[in-house]
């Protein structure tokens, strides 16, 4: 389990591959938070390699969300296999974040 | 961290599957649990979408509570799994050598507004919402989670 960071054009894309869970969900969170710190503000995660999010990894995407809008940011998820909809729409999370089908969706969408 | 997870009952047959062990508190020892656990699941023919989102985020969720909460991450406690899988159903135990968490306690509704925005409390959450049964059961050395899943 990884996660790869990359620019395109402003949006700094974060590709999360394989889990984002308690073992891995801090490394995630200080990945993104050093760019916002640099100054970035655009944010797109994208999950078209994830497998699993649980508890906690929800909770980081939450405290991003909150930390990127204080920043004057946006954030922006995509790629979201039904199985991870379903865990959205279970949490009602679906109804907190910008979700896009597809990437190009969600970079279209800033 | 496979090499220290290693099933004490080899499968007794086709008919039911029988994964059982324990884990140092460590989170880093969940993911292959889940796995060896889903596996099991996927031999029994669960269907799709309880291999891959209702097992491992459950799992997941009582793992990390027995690691975290349960034995508070002490390195001398472990964390005991075991899991019974057939063609109807998925049983699952998770315990630990704490006091385990106040599971009764009534919780806040996470996905109330008010609450939505909050980064914990969803885990007894998911646990009752992906599993048919999750409840507390008396263990040896300390608290005991079993959670049933009905094949679909």
């Amino acid at each position: 389990m990884s996660f790869s960071i990359k620019k395109e054009g402003e949006v700094v894309v974060v590709d999360v591959e394989g889990q984002l869970i308690v073992g891995n969900r801090q490394e995630l969170k200080q990945k993104v938070l050093d760019e916002l710190e640099r100054g970035e503000k655009k944010f797109l995660i994208d999950f078209s390699q994830t497998g699993y999010i649980d508890s906690s990894g929800l909770g980081v995407l939450v405290s991003l969300s909150k930390k990127i809008r204080e920043q004057g940011g946006e954030l922006r998820l995509a790629n979201l296999n039904d199985d991870l909809k379903t865990l959205f729409e279970l949490t009602k999370l679906d109804t907190l974040f910008q979700i896009a089908d597809t990437r190009e969706r969600a970079l279209q969408s800033f | 961290m496979s090499a220290a997870i290693t099933n004490k009952v080899p499968p007794p047959g086709d008919d039911v599957r029988v994964v059982e062990l324990e884990i140092p508190s460590d989170v880093r020892f969940i993911e292959d649990v889940v796995e060896l656990i889903r596996h099991e699941c996927e031999v029994m023919d669960f269907a799709r979408g309880q291999i891959m989102l209702n097992v491992p985020v459950a799992l997941s969720e009582a793992l990390s509570n027995a690691i975290l909460r349960g034995n508070g991450e002490d390195p001398a406690k472990h964390v005991h799994v075991r899991a019974e899988v057939d063609t109807k159903r998925l049983v699952v135990e998770v315990g630990d050598e704490g006091d385990g968490f106040d599971f009764d306690a009534p919780s806040a509704d996470p996905t109330t507004p008010e609450n939505l925005q909050r980064e914990d409390g969803r885990g007894l959450f998911l646990m009752r919402a992906l599993m048919d049964r999750v409840e507390r059961v008396d263990g040896a050395r300390g608290s005991v989670v079993r959670m049933t899943l009905n094949r679909e």
